[in-house]
């Protein structure tokens, strides 16, 4: 990532609004450096998709502007579309080709010269591992297989910018990693700017360097994973008493260890804790002490899903307790 | 909006790909095929007493009707074509394409070209045919070629009208629903009897202000009469009608759904 130089996508209030229909992104402002890998994490519906269809020349915004490599969507499409490589959400595949006649028909529409577009293919069918099922018709491939592949397109021009939009929902725990694993290497190794939409907090913590938080159209957040977990700071503990008429006093216990945030669950009361996690063994304390009975008690180290709680009054949908969530039951 | 020149590469290696994808998906190339096959099968057998109505032309009724699966294999592989463009947005193809820089007119040209080789394919099969079955092309072997060539006009142009149907509605379903329309253009025309033989007034009308009478009349003078100027002129007049509105509606329709620069 090189801060130094331009931006490789730089938007500024750009917004998209559908006839009849909501703002899907309301005037964004965003900068991402090339070598970078920008996460665009938001629920579904939130504006990630309408976003890269406009950065990728596919809509036309309804104001504002963009420029990716250099090039402005609207007014230098096609000099847009041979810097950039995307792989949209769902793999724009043709079931009766094979997955050469793919990559060739992608290499000879990105006018690659004759005689290297063969290596090129060649080389790309192996580093995803699809050189066996090459002459096979993509009808026959496995979800992660297609996923592979629509990679592979997205890179047979050597793209300065790539978009992944949620590359790897629907996808194994296998390829999942597969694929990150190329996109690190492409960014590190490779110097590909990388932006990527994901719902998945797991794969927005463990690729981006940058993370921008969306919600209803609106970047809600944006910084590296550790500055935005360490705005939180500080742990959180939730609890739940049995009977729900004891909410109020259980909610005054723990206040009496932090300010109240948003809970997860239904009825459940939660407060950062102002002493860290020290607290914790008087908190049992003193809720025993007060005759409670406690249906449950979480600690919470900040996660990816507590900025996004705290900073839209939700948590995010399809987080799915990945292995990124920091919760311990008690 | 910016000039979009189209690319002479990319529009063969889309016309490749689109006549690939016809070739393998046998639901496509059969039916339309051999459902003009049986129909004229069909017709120069069944009906063939029509050609002994007073003021039918002096020729065998098989070489009269040989335009009608011409005819009729242009319109179903128009609306095939279409079909698997809708199928190709439905699945998210066309917008792979879309990210390249091809421009919309060497996408679209390229996609119409491979029907235009498929058809030109079967016309050249139709033509094998009618030389077993004993029919004889007056205008010899340049009027065959001249026969493709505005057969491959029509299909280009109203494929051009299905794909802006496919672009507006992406819906392979839609599109399909032209099938029915394309059918009554053909069937409310001069295909099986010459308009001035039509007893019905109101059939004789809508014949008489039907397009499609005056293309398989130029495709009927070549096999019957020879070179007829004013009924090719008429013929190329009405395929170059359809390509001019098919290639206009179809290429705005993608420009306006992508704004593309």
């Amino acid at each position: 990532m090189t801060k130094s130089q331009s931006p490789a996508i730089d938007v500024r209030s750009l917004s998209r609004v559908f006839k009849n229909g909501p703002r899907a992104v309301d005037a964004i402002n965003l900068e991402v450096f090339p070598g970078e890998i920008y996460g665009f994490l938001g629920p579904n519906g939130a504006g990630k998709s309408t976003t890269i269809l406009m950065l990728t020349t596919l809509l036309p915004p309804t104001s504002g502007t963009a420029l990716v490599a250099g090039h402005d969507i609207v007014t230098e499409g096609r000099h847009v579309r041979a810097a950039i490589g995307a792989a949209l959400q769902e793999a724009g595949l043709d079931p009766l080709l094979s997955g050469r006649e793919h990559l060739q028909l992608q290499a000879a529409l990105h006018s690659l010269p004759r005689q290297e577009r063969a290596q090129r293919v060649d080389q790309l069918l192996g580093q995803f591992g699809l050189s066996e099922a090459a002459g096979r018709k993509v009808i026959g491939y496995s979800g992660g297989m297609k996923r592979r592949l629509d990679l592979a397109m997205s890179l047979i021009h050597r793209p300065r910018v790539l978009f992944l939009d949620e590359p790897t929902t629907g996808l194994d725990p296998q390829s999942r990693s597969a694929i990150w694993k190329e996109v690190r290497r492409l960014a590190r190794e490779e110097g590909v700017t990388v932006f990527l939409t994901t719902q998945y907090l797991e794969e927005a913590d463990a690729l981006s360097d940058r993370i921008a938080i969306i919600d209803h159209g609106k970047i809600v957040a944006e910084g590296t994973p550790e500055a935005l977990k360490a705005e939180i700071g500080r742990p959180s503990v939730e609890a739940m008493a049995v009977d729900p008429d004891d909410s109020s006093a259980l909610a005054e216990i723990l206040g009496q260890f932090g300010e109240g945030v948003p809970a997860r669950a239904k009825g459940a009361i939660a407060v950062r804790l102002a002493n860290g996690t020290v607290d914790l063994a008087e908190i049992v304390r003193v809720i025993d002490a007060g005759g409670l009975r406690i249906a449950a008690l979480n600690l919470h180290t900040p996660t990816l899903d507590d900025v996004f709680l705290a900073k839209t009054g939700y948590s995010l949908e399809g987080s799915g307790g990945s292995a990124e969530d920091g919760s311990h039951g008690a | 909006m910016a000039l979009d020149l189209p690319n002479l590469s990319h529009m063969a290696h889309l016309s490749r790909r689109s006549a690939v994808r016809a070739l393998a998906e046998p639901a496509v190339m059969l039916p339309t095929t051999v459902f003009p096959l049986i129909f004229f099968g069909v017709l120069a057998g069944g009906v063939s007493a029509a050609g002994g109505i007073p003021g039918f032309p002096s020729v065998s009724y098989t070489d009269f009707v040989f335009a009608a699966p011409f005819v009729q294999i242009s319109l179903l592989a128009a609306v095939s074509t279409a079909t698997l463009l809708a199928n190709d947005i439905e699945r998210g193809f066309l917008d792979r394409l879309l990210l390249t820089p091809a421009s919309s007119v060497a996408i679209l040209v390229g996609h119409l070209m491979g029907a235009a080789a498929i058809v030109s394919v079967q016309v050249t099969i139709f033509l094998i045919v009618g030389l077993i079955v004993g029919v004889h092309i007056e205008s010899g072997i340049l009027g065959a070629f001249v026969l493709a060539l505005l057969i491959v006009l029509l299909t280009v142009g109203i494929g051009g009208i299905g794909t802006f149907v496919a672009l507006r509605t992406g819906s392979p379903e839609t599109v399909q629903g032209i099938f029915p329309l394309t059918f009554a253009l053909l069937f409310l025309s001069s295909l099986t009897l010459p308009r001035d033989l039509i007893d019905a007034d109101w059939f004789r009308l809508i014949a008489t202000i039907n397009p499609i009478s005056y293309f398989i009349e130029s495709v009927r003078s070549l096999i019957i009469t020879g070179w007829d100027a004013e009924a090719l002129a008429r013929g190329f007049l009405v395929a170059a009608g359809a390509l001019a509105v098919g290639l206009i509606a179809s290429v705005t329709a993608l420009r306006g759904k992508v704004a593309r620069t």
